[in-house]
C-alpha cells in the first residue's frame, strides 16, 4: 500500500511539475464551458440542470484523457526509467495501479474545478442536485474508463503520439459501439448476440442514462469492469514488454 | 552457495540471438566483480536479470538467498542498482527523485541516509534543480545515491564511469573503492583500466558466454607483453642487433622514441639478458622498464577470435 502511495503522489506531483497540468485544467475548463454555453445553449434551455455541460464530456474526454494517458508508459519506455522504477521492491500491480489513480485523480481535480458551473445553476434556479452529483460521478468513472484504456495502450510503445493516436481511436470504437457506425461494420460477419454484446460495451449508452438522473447499478458496474480489465491488461503488457 | 549473488546457468534469448548463453558465476561480499566484454555481449541483459528487471529464458539467480524470480521483492530490497545511463525522472529535483526512492526503499534512518548519500556524492549544490538540467556527472550522481540509499548489500551497477570526464570518473572509482570493503559490487564497462583501478575479479563475456574469471593480475599475465622489457633509448644499431639476437626474445617492437620493447617467449624473463646486453656496450645508465602486462591486449586476444 505505501508503494502505492508513493507512486502514486510522485506522478501526481509530477502533473503540476510541468505544464501538462496547467494547460490540462485551462482547456478543459475553457471546452467544458464553452461547449455548454454555446453548443449545449445552456440558457436557451432556460432548465436548472446541467445536461448541457455534460453531454459534451465524453468527446473532451475523447480527446484530453489520452494526452494525459499517453506519457504515463510510454514516457518511462523512452527515458529509460522503467528500469529503475520496475528495480525497486514494488509489484506489477502497484505501479499500474498507482500510475493509473493518479491519472485518474488528476481528471478529477479537473472536474471538480467545474463547480462554479455547479454554482451558476444553483443560483439561477432550483436544480435536482441528486441528478447533478449522479452525473458528475458518471463522468468521473467515464473519465477512469478512457484513462485505462489509454494507460494500457502507453505501455505498449515508448512513443506516446502513438499511444495518444491509439489510445484516441480505440476510445472512439468505445464511445460509439453502439452506433451504426460501428454496429454495422460487425453485423456483416458476426451473429446477432455478439454484435448485441458489442453495442451494451457503448460508452454513450451507459453515461448518457446515468446523466439523465437514472443511477443504475449496471451502468455503474459496467465502467467498474470495464476498468478493472483494461487495468488487468496493462499489467499482463507491463510484464511481458518491460523492456521492449 | 557462500556467494551474495549467485549465477546458475543463466540463459537468455531474444528470437534467435543468444543473448546469454549458459552464465554461471558466483559473488561474494568484499569482491568486485568487473563485467567486462565488447558491446553487444550480454553484460547488460545479465544485469537486467540479476536485478529481476527481465525474466530470464532458463537458469536461475539468487541475491542473498532470495532467488530472483520466485521472490522478486526480497531480493530487489537487498540490492542498489545503477541501470545503463542512470535514468531518473527529468521533471524531478534530485531531492525529490530521493525522497521518492526513500518512500519505496524505506531505509531505517530515512533523514540519516539522505543526508549520507547527499553529501557522500556531493549532490547538495543541486539539491533542488531539476534532473533535466543538471549535467552528466551530476546525473550519474543522482544515480548512484539512488543505488546507495538503502545501504544495499549487493550494488550492481551498468558502465558507472561511461560518458564521464576524468575527474567524474575519478570520483566515482574512489567512491566505488569506499564502498567495497563489505558489499558485492558488480560493475559492467568497457573500459579497461577501470578494471584495474577498482576490480578484485574481472569476468569477460563475448556473445554470451564467459571467456575468463580471473584477477585483474592474472588476466594481465596472459597478455604477451607480461614481462616485456622496454629500453627507453636511442639505441646504435649493433645494440639493437644483439638485443634482438637473444635466445627468449620472440619479438622486437621499435618505440616512438628510438627505443625498443622486446617481448619474450611465453614462461621468459628478459631482464638479466637485456642488462648483460647494455653492459657490454657501455650502457648502464639506460633505463629499462618491465611490464605487467597489457588488459587491452588480452581484452582484443580473448574478444577477437570470437567474432571472426
Amino acid at each position: 500500500m505505501n508503494n502505492l502511495i508513493a507512486i502514486l503522489r510522485r506522478e501526481l506531483v509530477g502533473y503540476f511539475q510541468t505544464p501538462v497540468a496547467y494547460v490540462f485544467i485551462m482547456i478543459f475548463l475553457l471546452l467544458s464551458g464553452t461547449l455548454s454555453f454555446y453548443l449545449g445553449n445552456f440558457y436557451e434551455r432556460e432548465q436548472a440542470d446541467l445536461g448541457a455541460f455534460f453531454t459534451f464530456h465524453p468527446w473532451l474526454y475523447l480527446f484530453l484523457v489520452p494526452a494525459i494517458s499517453m506519457r504515463l508508459w510510454a514516457e518511462e519506455r523512452k527515458t529509460g526509467s522503467i528500469e529503475l522504477l520496475m528495480t525497486l521492491p514494488v509489484t506489477v500491480p502497484q505501479a499500474v495501479l498507482g500510475k493509473f489513480l493518479a491519472a485518474w485523480i488528476f481528471t478529477g481535480i479537473a472536474l471538480f474545478l467545474t463547480f462554479p458551473l455547479w454554482l451558476t445553476v444553483n443560483y439561477l434556479g432550483d436544480p435536482d442536485n441528486g441528478i447533478i452529483l449522479g452525473a458528475y460521478l458518471g463522468s468521473f468513472l467515464m473519465a477512469g474508463g478512457f484513462m485505462a484504456i489509454g494507460a494500457c495502450i502507453s505501455a505498449t510503445t515508448r512513443n506516446q503520439v502513438v499511444a495518444f493516436i491509439l489510445s484516441l481511436v480505440t476510445c472512439f470504437l468505445f464511445l460509439l459501439s453502439g452506433f451504426p457506425l460501428v454496429l454495422d461494420f460487425f453485423q456483416l460477419w458476426l451473429p446477432q448476440p455478439v454484435v448485441d454484446a458489442i453495442a451494451s460495451l457503448s460508452f454513450l449508452t451507459h453515461f448518457s442514462s446515468i446523466n439523465k438522473g437514472v443511477i443504475d447499478l449496471r451502468d455503474l458496474s459496467y465502467f467498474v469492469i470495464l476498468i478493472s480489465v483494461w487495468l488487468y491488461a496493462n499489467m499482463i503488457v507491463v510484464r511481458a514488454r518491460k523492456a521492449a | 552457495m557462500s556467494g551474495s549473488v549467485v549465477v546458475e546457468n543463466l540463459v537468455k534469448i531474444y528470437g534467435d540471438l543468444h543473448a546469454v548463453d549458459d552464465l554461471s558465476f558466483e559473488v561474494g561480499s568484499g569482491e568486485v566483480l568487473g563485467f567486462l566484454g565488447p558491446n553487444g555481449a550480454g553484460k547488460s541483459t545479465t544485469m537486467k536479470i540479476i536485478t529481476g528487471f527481465l525474466p530470464p529464458t532458463s537458469g536461475r539467480v539468487t541475491v542473498c538467498g532470495h532467488p530472483v524470480e520466485t521472490q522478486p521483492e526480497a531480493a530487489k530490497r537487498c540490492l542498489g542498482y545503477l541501470p545503463e545511463g542512470a535514468p531518473a525522472y527529468s521533471e524531478m529535483t534530485p531531492w525529490q527523485f530521493l525522497n521518492f526512492v526513500a518512500d519505496i526503499r524505506r531505509p531505517k534512518d530515512r533523514r540519516g541516509r539522505l543526508d549520507w548519500v547527499i553529501g557522500q556524492l556531493g549532490l547538495e549544490p543541486v539539491l533542488h534543480r531539476p534532473v533535466d538540467t543538471l549535467s552528466k556527472g551530476y546525473r550519474r550522481r543522482v544515480g548512484l545515491a539512488q543505488a546507495m540509499l538503502h545501504d544495499p548489500r549487493v550494488l550492481i551497477m551498468d558502465e558507472p564511469t561511461d560518458g564521464l570526464d576524468p575527474n567524474q570518473k575519478r570520483q566515482v572509482r574512489d567512491f566505488i573503492n569506499e564502498m567495497a570493503k563489505d558489499k558485492t559490487i558488480i560493475i559492467s564497462t568497457h573500459i579497461l583500466e577501470e578494471v584495474e583501478a577498482i576490480c578484485t575479479r574481472a569476468i569477460i563475456v563475448s556473445a554470451g558466454k564467459i571467456l575468463v574469471d580471473e584477477t585483474p593480475e592474472e588476466l594481465r599475465r596472459r597478455s604477451r607483453y607480461c614481462n616485456a622489457v622496454t629500453v627507453q633509448a636511442e639505441l646504435k644499431e649493433p645494440v639493437r642487433t644483439a638485443l634482438g639476437e637473444l635466445e627468449d626474445v620472440a619479438v622486437v617492437e621499435p618505440e616512438r622514441n628510438q627505443g625498443l620493447t622486446l617481448i619474450p617467449r611465453p614462461g621468459c624473463t628478459l631482464e638479466g639478458a637485456v642488462r648483460d646486453v647494455l653492459l657490454r656496450h657501455n650502457l648502464k645508465e639506460v633505463p629499462l622498464h618491465i611490464q605487467a602486462g597489457r588488459l587491452d591486449d588480452v581484452f582484443h586476444t580473448l574478444t577477437h577470435d570470437v567474432h571472426e
